[in-house]
């Protein structure tokens, strides 16, 4: 049995923030994202993006990247996008949405790109 | 008019209680009795004798009957049918009118259905298998305080099963230590954290003291991790009167969810916590001790599926299912089957799980099904590919006696839950795999390579008592 570690994380440290799904998870390369993508495309869902400054990250309305893209299945669209809204906000979380408009909630969200904490 | 005259005596059952011409009114309630009789008694007697004793009925004519129209109110025994593998008992159906019970109240239909009738001496043992509510009856309910859906909307939670886990030792813990345990949880990354249903409001720890330390450890965890948490504290009470000044106190500090026994505290108190519920924004997780007394036995009591459905209508937005993998019993189809009928809107007749009516929710909102009891890191995959996103996965022992402690625990689960989660969206086979998507996952989380150290070889393999109804090979 290893050593004994410490829990690290402090209310003081911004980088020990999390942000809900997959935030437990390494950063997704863009192949893994593009799977995600695909998931959601292929459950019937329609993607959409946010994204906000790390320091709010707790408020329910993130600033929507344009509107959410319904009916879109092309997963290189949908990626474009993502790229795009991360261009155009570097320092920001940026998230992966999927409106489950049958059921009136979202499919699945997940931070995408991860902002910077400091 | 008909004409009916008064004849004082006994008749058979059979005469006024079994009607196997009767056509299903999609108004009625409708139940299957598995019935064992005693020897010498035949089906169609004892199947109308049950409808008889659990709606209008009594052991002799009276001259009373005559004054109302006994054919709108009674129960009719209207089919039976064979037990696959077992000749010491047979499927009876009755249909109820629905005016035979007062609207919105669960207390009301079982204090019928599964009243005096359980006592009746012509039955070695009954069992309610399964109860279809008409739609009409379920719009008359107010069911889940919340709901699936708006639950995942409170608590900021998409995607992926919530995760939680009961804070042990179960008694005797004072305050301050628990909410020590429920800090550590929650920051390690747990969405809920939940008090044991044996904790009340012991000379330990008064209720008071616990949700005021709970809360603070909560909205510790919320600053420290940003994301939202909960605890669930139990208002489970020896009055009504306690259960809700306990129910308002944790509002008032802003706690989102509470938690009711509601066999043991009761149907009359559930209904109406749920009801508070409702009005005053709160989640109600629902626990079930005393339901093995109820449920276990394949011959005699009532089936849990009955009894879930009498929570959804009662109303709760958790309620316990069995995990079918851990140390409580459970079978997989039947488990699946219940776990259908909390949280979908129609469930069809499926025998193979037992099911044995269509359901029809409408409208009403789903109950998150939780799993706990003796699971840990090395379930996660199965859990995942059985219950999907929409249950609640608790993991007690499993993370409370990580060897780094619960923080670690917590965190370890929470990597176990999302990398399964990652790869079932990626396409990949979860049971199939499972072992790899938990290496990979714990080469970047050393608390979870730990974990799955620790718990390699626990394993729960009794069979389960109470199964399934089938033919035997």
């Amino acid at each position: 049995m290893s050593e004994m570690q410490d829990y690290k994380s402090r209310v003081s440290d911004p980088a020990s923030r999390k942000f809900e799904t997959f935030s437990y998870l390494p950063q997704m390369t863009t192949e893994q994202i593009r799977k995600q993508i695909e998931y959601i495309v292929k459950k019937g869902w329609n993607p959409g993006l946010e994204h906000t400054e790390p320091e709010h990250l707790m408020d329910n309305y993130w600033y929507m990247w344009k509107l959410p893209m319904f009916g879109e299945t092309n997963v290189d669209v949908v990626l474009k996008e993502a790229e795009a809204c991360r261009k155009a906000n570097p320092n920001n979380h940026i998230r992966l949405l999927a409106y489950d408009n049958f059921r009136q909630s979202q499919g699945t969200n997940m931070v995408i790109f991860r902002g910077k904490t400091v | 008019m008909a004409v009916k005259s008064y004849n004082a005596g006994v008749k058979e059952y059979r005469q006024t209680y079994w009607e196997p011409e009767y056509k299903v009114q999609d108004t009625d309630i409708l139940a299957c009795f598995k019935i064992t009789p005693q020897a010498g008694v035949s089906r169609e007697e004892i199947a109308a004798a049950v409808a008889a004793e659990s709606s209008t009925g009594t052991w002799t004519t009276v001259w009373t009957d005559l004054l109302t129209d006994l054919d709108h109110y009674k129960g009719r025994a209207y089919r039976i049918e064979d037990v696959p593998g077992d000749d010491t008992c047979f499927y009876a159906f009755v249909a109820y009118p629905i005016d035979l019970f007062e609207e919105g109240s669960v207390v009301n239909v079982f204090t019928s259905l599964v009243g005096n009738v359980f006592g009746f001496k012509a039955l070695r043992a009954l069992r309610l298998e399964d109860v279809r509510f008409p739609i009409a009856y379920v719009k008359t309910c107010g069911g889940p305080p919340q709901g699936i859906t708006m639950e995942r909307d409170i608590l900021n939670k998409y995607g992926r099963p919530l995760l939680g886990c009961t804070i042990k030792p179960k008694l005797g813990l004072s305050a301050k230590n628990y909410g020590r345990a429920v800090y550590e949880c929650l920051r390690g990354g747990l969405d809920l954290t939940k008090d044991d249903e044996n904790i009340n409001s012991q000379p330990f720890m008064r209720w008071r003291a616990r949700f005021d330390f709970v809360q603070e450890a909560t909205l510790k965890a919320e600053r420290e991790t940003g994301e939202r948490k909960g605890h669930y504290l139990n208002v489970t009470a020896p009055t009504p009167e306690e259960m809700y000044k306990r129910a308002e106190y944790a509002k008032e500090i802003g706690a989102p969810i509470i938690m009711h026994d509601y066999l043991t505290g009761g149907f009359c108190a559930n209904t109406g916590l749920a009801n508070w519920c409702r009005d005053n924004g709160m989640l109600l997780h629902i626990h079930r001790a005393m339901h093995g007394v109820i449920d276990r036995n394949p011959h005699h009591g009532i089936h849990f599926r009955v009894l879930a459905k009498a929570l959804r209508l009662s109303g709760g937005d958790h309620l316990h299912s069995g995990t079918v993998v851990g140390k409580l019993e459970g079978d997989r189809a039947p488990t699946l089957g219940f776990v259908d009928l909390m949280r979908d809107s129609f469930i069809k007749e499926d025998r193979a799980r037992g099911i044995f009516f269509d359901q029809d929710w409408g409208s009403m909102p789903g109950v998150f099904p939780v799993a706990s009891g003796g699971i840990h890191v090395w379930h996660m995959p199965a859990l995942v590919n059985i219950f999907g996103d929409d249950a609640c996965l608790q993991f007690g022992g499993g993370t409370l006696g990580h060897p780094w402690g619960n923080a670690a625990g917590a965190a370890a689960n929470r990597v176990a839950l999302e990398a399964c989660v990652e790869a079932r969206n990626s396409g990949r086979e979860l049971e199939k795999e499972g072992k790899d998507i938990l290496t990979k996952a714990a080469a970047s989380s050393p608390e979870l390579k730990i974990a799955m150290e620790t718990w390699k070889e626990i394993k729960f393999e009794f069979d389960t008592v109470d199964k399934l109804d089938v033919a035997h090979k």
